[in-house]
Formats: C-alpha cells, sequence, structure tokens
C-alpha cells in the first residue's frame, strides 16, 4: 500500500519561495489543516493502525533484507582489489596544523533556517544533532545565537569588571585580566546549553523538516573556567542583601541577564574560557562567557565584561521585550529560565531514509535544567506503549545524556517517540499537555515529545499528533 | 647609589606599599590577583537601568528632537514610524488608549492579532531607555548621547500614543511615562522557570505529566506535519545528512521513495572561490551586509541581484564603485542607501566582483 503522501507530491518538488516569518506562512498553515479536514490525517491513522494491529514492532526479531548483499562475482571488490590507500605511502605529520574533518563529512554543518530571522548578525544557526555522536559537541559546530553580530576579541585586551548597584552590595570593585582569571584555580565540567527558544518553531504546528531544525539550538561541551562566586568572595559581596547579579557582554549589543544568587552561591556558575580542551570559539564569546547550567542559553552571556551585584531583578532587554513567554491569558512570563525536562531521538529522524528493514538503534539525547536524566522511555507506536531506553553513562547534572534502544523495522509505518523523566520525577510533557497549560503562542521553552513518522517508503517525517 | 636620604625615602614608600598590600592579602586568598576598580571606569562600564531608574543618568529630550534623531538614525531599519516589518519586528502598533489606562495590552489575549510589537510587550519603560542607550543604533550601538536617548525614547512612545507631541521626557518626569506604560501590568513571575527563592513559584513545575507505559492515551493521529510543497523549502535534505551511517538523507528535490545511497562525489555544495571569498569577507567588514544578504534583500537589494541588474552595463565598474562610496537614492525602493566610509580600493574589490557576477 503505497503512503498517501508519496501519490500527492508529483509536481511539488520544485523549490520554494522563502516565508518572510516563520517558516509556514499563513497560506501553508491554511493548506495544512484544509488537507487534514480532506482526510489525509484519517489516511496515515489508517495506514498506522494496521501497523499497530500487526504487532509491536520494538524489537521484535523479524527476518530483514540484507543490506550489504555479496555481489554476483562471489565477493565484495573492496574485500577483493587493495585500495590505493593500503597500497601506496600515506600524508605527512602536520599537513595541516589544526586538523578539520574528513573531506566526506561536508554535509555536516551547521544551519540556518530559512526565513526564520531577517537579519544574519542577529540569527541564529542549528547543530546537525542527527549527525553527532555521544553527548559532546564539536566546537565548531556548537549552534550560534548572535544578537548583534560576533567578535573575535583580543584577549589581551579584555578585562571583567566586579561592580555592586551600590557601594554596600560589593565592598570592593575589581578588575580581572584574562591572565589573572586563567592563574585562578579552575574547574572543567560538561553541560549543555540550551537556547530558550530551542523548538520554538513547532508550538502551533510542523514547521521544520529535521532535528537541526526542531533541536539543534542545543549542544554539550565541557566547560573550564573559575566559579563566580570565588570571585564574588574576593571583592566582598553582601550574599544577604544581593540576591540578583547582572551580566553584561562586550559586544555590540551589550547583553544583560539577571541571575539568581543560589546558582552562584552553590558553585554551580563560573566563568568559562575553555571549552572542549580549548578556548572558547569566538562564535561562543571568546575569550570569556558566563556558564549558568540548567538555564537558557542567552544567560550564558558571552564576550562577559562586567558581573553587578544587585538587590532587585534588571527588566533588561533580554528579559522585558524579548525571552517573554506568551500565556493564553495574554501575561508574558517573565525571568523563565530553566530549561525543563526534553529528549529528542536523533536517529533514525526527520529528513532520513532508513534503505532497509531490519536492526536500527534509536539513539537520541536528553536533558534537564533541574538536574540528571533519570530514565527515558522510547515508543515505537505514537505513545501507547513504551519500552525503557539504555542511559550511557555517565549521566552527569544539567548535562546531555546519550539514549539507546535496539529496534527492529519491519517496513511499517511507525511513530517514534521519547520521553525522559528527570531526578525530580519531572516527566517530559506530550504538545497536547504542554498546550493545554501553555496554549501555543509561547515562543519559548517548548520541551514536548518529539515524534517522528517512519514512513513505508523509510523515509522519515517530522509529525505532530493530536 | 642610594643617599641615606633617599633611601629612607624609599623605604617608607616601601613600607607604604607593603601595608597596603597586607591590606588585600586579608581580603583575598588569591594574592596578587584581581585590583580594586577605579571609580572612572565602574562609570565608564556601569551603565545599566533598572525598573526603579538606579542607574538612569541625568538628562532631557523632546518628541520633537528624537523624531529628527530617529529619521537620520534608526528609520531605515525600523520604518518612519516604527512599523517596519522588513528588518526587525515591528516596534510599535497593536495598543490602545485604553490599554494606557489598565496596563494590559488587550490584543495579547487575542491569538488572531497577528504580531507581538515590542510596545505592546515592554512593560518597563526603564528597558526601553536602556535597550537604546545600550544597544542602538544597529551598526553603531553607544553612539548616541543620553539627552537623544531620551529623545528616540520619547519620540517612540509618542508613536504609540504613550506621551503627547510636546513632550519632553527626563529623568524627573520618567516615572510618570512608566505609569502609563500600556503593557506595564503585563507581566507575571508566578511559574517555575527562575531558579532562585526571591521570585517565582519555588520552582514548581506547571506542567505534569505521567510515565504511562501500557495502553496509553488513545489512538495516535497525526495532527500536523510538513506539506509537499514545502518539502524543499531548507534546502536538500540529502547534502544536510552524513553520507555514511544507518540512514541516508532524503533526496527532497524528488518525491520520496529514493534508496539509492547518495556518493563521496556527489556530497557537498561546490567549494567557494578565493574571490568570492575575500569580496564577501570585504561586504562584512564594511557591514554592507547589515543591509545587503548576499542572495536576499534585507533593507537594500541582496549583492547578486545588484549584479544581475548592471550585468550588461559597460560603466558598471565605475557607476558602482561610487554609488558604494557615495551611496544612493530611489534606485531600489524608499529607503535611500547613506555615504559609507571605506578605502577606494575596497569599493572597487566589491564593485569587481559584483560586475564579475558575484560568484560564490
Amino acid at each position: 500500500m503505497p503512503e498517501q503522501a508519496d501519490s500527492l507530491s508529483p509536481g511539488s518538488s520544485g523549490r520554494l519561495l522563502k516565508a518572510p516569518e516563520s517558516f509556514l506562512d499563513a497560506e501553508g498553515v491554511r493548506t495544512v489543516f484544509r488537507e487534514a479536514r480532506e482526510g489525509r490525517r484519517d489516511f496515515i491513522r489508517t495506514a498506522f493502525a494496521s501497523a499497530v494491529a500487526a504487532g509491536g514492532t520494538l524489537a521484535a526479531g523479524k527476518a530483514a533484507a540484507q543490506a550489504n548483499p555479496v555481489p554476483a562475482e562471489g565477493g565484495d571488490p573492496n574485500i577483493l582489489k587493495n585500495p590505493e590507500h593500503t597500497t601506496g605511502l600515506g600524508q605527512s605529520v602536520v599537513t595541516d596544523g589544526y586538523g578539520k574533518p574528513s573531506q566526506y563529512e561536508k554535509n555536516v554543518q551547521r544551519r540556518q533556517s530559512p526565513g526564520l530571522t531577517q537579519t544574519n548578525q542577529a540569527s541564529v544557526s542549528f547543530a546537525p544533532l542527527q549527525s553527532l555522536f555521544g553527548i559532546v559537541t564539536p566546537s565548531g559546530l556548537h549552534f550560534e545565537r548572535h544578537h548583534q553580530g560576533w567578535w573575535d576579541i583580543d584577549p589581551s585586551k579584555h578585562r571583567l569588571m566586579l561592580n555592586g548597584s551600590d557601594d554596600k552590595l560589593l565592598k570592593r570593585p575589581m578588575v580581572f585580566t584574562m591572565d589573572e582569571l586563567m592563574r585562578l584555580p579552575s574547574v572543567s565540567r560538561f553541560h549543555f546549553i540550551e537556547c530558550g527558544a530551542n523548538s520554538g518553531m513547532e508550538w502551533g504546528n510542523v514547521a521544520v523538516p529535521t532535528c537541526q531544525y526542531s533541536h539543534g539550538m542545543i549542544s554539550c561541551s565541557e566547560f573550564t573556567g573559575v566559579p563566580l562566586k570565588v570571585l564574588l568572595d574576593m571583592a566582598g559581596a553582601d550574599y544577604k542583601r544581593g540576591r540578583y547579579v547582572l551580566a553584561e557582554g562586550a559586544d555590540g549589543s551589550s547583553m544583560t541577564r539577571t541571575i539568581p544568587m543560589e546558582l552562584i552561591e552553590n558553585g554551580e556558575v563560573f566563568v568559562a574560557y575553555g571549552q572542549n580542551g580549548e578556548m572558547l570559539r569566538p562564535e561562543n564569546g571568546y575569550p570569556l562567557r558566563l556558564v549558568v547550567p540548567g538555564v537558557q542559553g542567552v544567560s550564558w552571556v558571552k564576550y562577559l565584561r562586567r558581573i553587578e551585584v544587585g538587590d532587585k531583578p534588571y527588566a533588561t532587554k533580554d528579559e522585558a521585550i524579548h525571552y517573554v513567554d506568551l500565556m493564553p491569558d495574554g501575561l508574558h512570563r517573565q525571568y523563565s529560565g530553566i530549561q525543563e525536562c526534553k529528549s529528542v531521538i536523533t536517529t533514525p529522524s526527520g529528513g532520513q531514509v532508513l534503505l532497509d528493514q531490519g536492526f536500527y538503534s534509536v539513539s537520541g539525547l536528553a536533558w534537564s535544567g533541574r538536574g540528571k536524566v533519570r530514565r527515558v522511555d522510547v515508543s515505537a507506536d505514537g505513545g501507547r506503549s513504551w519500552r525503557q531506553a539504555t542511559l550511557q553513562g555517565p549521566v552527569m547534572d544539567k548535562c546531555l545524556t546519550r539514549f539507546s534502544l535496539p529496534w527492529v523495522w519491519d517496513g511499517k509505518p511507525a511513530l517514534l517517540q521519547s520521553r525522559a523523566t528527570d531526578d525530580t520525577g519531572y516527566v517530559q510533557p506530550s504538545f497536547k499537555q504542554l498546550r493545554a497549560v501553555r496554549g501555543t503562542r509561547s515562543i519559548y521553552h517548548n520541551n514536548a515529545i518529539q515524534t517522528w513518522l517512519v514512513s513505508e517508503s523509510g523515509e522519515v517525517k517530522n509529525v505532530q499528533l493530536s | 647609589m642610594f643617599s641615606c636620604r633617599e633611601l629612607r625615602a624609599w623605604g617608607l614608600a616601601a613600607v607604604a606599599l607593603l601595608t597596603a598590600g597586607a591590606v588585600w592579602a586579608q581580603s583575598t586568598a588569591f594574592p596578587g590577583i584581581g585590583r580594586p576598580a577605579t571609580p572612572k571606569e565602574v562609570q565608564a562600564w556601569d551603565i545599566d537601568v533598572r525598573p526603579d531608574f538606579k542607574g538612569l543618568p541625568k538628562g532631557a529630550g523632546s518628541v520633537a528632537r528624537g523624531q529628527v534623531v530617529w529619521e537620520a538614525q534608526c528609520a531605515s531599519c525600523h520604518g518612519v514610524f516604527g512599523e517596519s516589518n522588513e528588518v526587525f519586528s515591528p516596534l510599535v502598533g497593536g495598543t490602545t488608549a485604553d490599554d494606557i489606562k489598565t496596563g494590559r495590552v488587550a490584543r495579547l489575549r487575542d491569538p488572531g492579532f497577528p504580531g507581538r510589537t515590542t510596545l505592546m510587550k515592554v512593560p518597563t519603560v526603564s528597558t526601553l531607555w536602556d535597550y537604546i542607550n545600550r544597544a542602538m543604533p544597529w551598526n553603531a550601538p553607544k553612539s548616541l548621547s543620553t539627552d537623544d536617548v531620551y529623545a528616540v525614547t520619547a519620540f517612540l512612545l509618542n508613536l504609540g500614543g504613550v506621551v503627547p507631541d510636546n513632550f519632553t521626557m527626563s529623568d524627573a518626569n520618567i516615572a510618570e511615562v512608566q505609569a502609563r506604560m500600556p503593557n506595564r501590568n503585563g507581566m507575571t513571575t508566578d511559574h517555575g522557570l527562575w531558579s532562585g527563592r526571591s521570585m517565582g513559584n519555588g520552582g514548581k513545575p506547571d506542567v505534569r505529566a505521567t510515565a504511562c507505559m501500557t495502553n496509553c492515551a488513545t489512538e495516535p493521529k497525526v495532527a500536523s506535519y510538513l506539506p509537499d510543497f514545502a518539502r524543499n523549502a531548507h534546502g536538500n535534505l540529502s547534502e544536510q545528512q552524513r553520507l555514511v551511517g544507518a540512514q541516508i538523507g532524503a533526496d527532497t528535490t524528488r518525491p520520496p521513495g529514493n534508496r539509492v545511497r547518495p556518493t563521496a562525489a556527489a556530497g557537498g555544495a561546490p567549494a567557494p572561490s578565493a574571490a568570492g571569498q575575500a569580496a564577501v569577507a570585504l561586504a562584512r567588514q564594511h557591514n554592507c551586509l547589515a543591509c545587503h544578504g548576499v542572495d536576499n534583500k534585507i533593507v537594500g537589494p541582496g549583492l547578486r541581484e545588484v549584479a544581475r541588474k548592471y550585468a550588461g552595463r559597460e560603466d558598471a565598474l565605475a557607476y558602482l564603485t561610487t554609488k558604494i562610496k557615495a551611496g544612493s537614492a530611489g534606485v531600489w525602493g524608499a529607503i535611500p542607501m547613506p555615504e559609507q566610509t571605506l578605502p577606494d580600493a575596497d569599493a572597487r574589490a566589491i564593485a569587481k566582483w559584483l560586475t564579475d557576477g558575484a560568484r560564490p
């Protein structure tokens, strides 16, 4: 039985004009709803129901096509005939003083979502989650978010200043050079950083095709730096009155965000210069950025130049105009920082094609801004039944956790989902549960369960369930 | 050799230094690291303004003066009336006189209302003042005088009907303006997403799901997916997937069903030329790309659109070199391009690349 979407597609493969605002313009949204009313939804549902009737597909063993069949000549030419790299002389050391990925990895790039933003300086690029292994994001593939363009700042001229919003909140306003900060004892910790608007395009309906665009405003690195509390102790901060800290960047936007003193007192927040064993990349705030584990990326102020201890929150541009979450009653949530527990299957995921039936390791990423990931469950039937996935250790606090579950694809449609639970007991919600409380206009903090439809053609599509 | 007097003087100075050092050492576990910031340094960097106006410098600016600054420095991105959606989301619109009375923007309750302007969202006038002062204009942040920041803030609020035409805003009356902000009562911290105890509900989540394992929910229905016409809107997905691995990328230039693994030769976009890279780097360096995309219009036309328009023109190189330096008006639309300061050689290099077809 051919999938309905296939039969409707002839003539529709041409390139599109990009919509200016979101990726789906108003007409596109109407088209989706119209087609849904006209029965395509029912068709997919019917196709899916038959798949469910055929039995559970998770790890249910079944004969499958051989992915690499033996050729007629009795052996694989890649085995029978030695290639040049086996019979010749290879390249010298230090052909490249800073090595680059293989030439065959050119497709693995961070990318912009067409039409999402109108300038390239106040914009975002998404990390290619579909191509990454483990939990660490290579620094050159780390997602980018700039508010007024990025800079490559001379570290010998960069300064960090500490002051108080009045004289009593900080006894000794201080200035540090990078040399001085790097003389202090350092910590190195793995943490995820997720933009508060990650998955923001998907609040109302499906808008993007792959997990790069739906979830790629997250990355994970080992950051190295000095706990902010060490610096504030040196400067004599008044922790009793000073319950807020303002972090400010040195770039044109001079990003400012209010940070709760609790996260500094417990030692979690640090000023970082290191990322994955080297210095921060310029796009990620070289030479100094704030690390605020569990909190949305905008608070991880890049090009950090100033810390102010205050007794009131600051209502900065990025916490009173931007990064405010609109609720159905017309109120905006202000100072919404925590990235709640969330997960996404990265393989197989939207935009990919399964070439053959048979075994696949369903794998993805889970995280929580409130602590550690306790468990991840995976469903292949759209959430009717779930099985617990294996977590790859070490499972760290406010850090990406890789999960996987064996799966045998029988060639029938499947709806793959993952659902994470953190160590506070919080369970990642479905779209239905999330929208029932927050509506569809929040932009920020969408942590709903993601669904990928594996269609009979093998193509994987981004879908949302009712 | 030191005289006794010199030695004594030096010694006294050394004692004074040591004393200061000792005092400092008592206050830090890390002697020799960090130094006191001078009042002058703190003043230079401590520019933030809080909702209670702590940090607001004295000054004043009129709506009329604001309009002058606006038209020179702000209108090219934000529109003459703050209404433009071409570069940024609109600043003005969507608020009413009634909102000014209630402090709640009524249209935020209407899911059908298409967009949210800055004035519909911002609850605090300090935020507007601080935003303009620290980050505007877009390509020359922090270049406005204090009085002009007051003036531009006043003009923007005047466009939204918050202050009258003859208003002069100052540190003395800004609190009265705050009392008229259309969305001043439109924010809430009653949620669980603040990590401290000083605000919010203590971190209690608002959505409570449970981890059902079998016979969960009802029959799943696919309610939303990408329409076929959008299949290739993010580019060909087969070029966005690794060439080797469990899955291949879908060839979105064709209907679904392709199951042929792409080969290495087919993967990846063509490498850009050195000339193309150099020209784009120059355009970036001189901030051309703030207003012109390489392929797309931003404020002004995309660079390749310019290249196409002048493709057949004999004096294109000289013409474009002049235009890049001197600016232009009326050729591509209503918004003029101001005069630019960049070396002649760079202007000519960019023009040369344009007349050569603006190749990647």
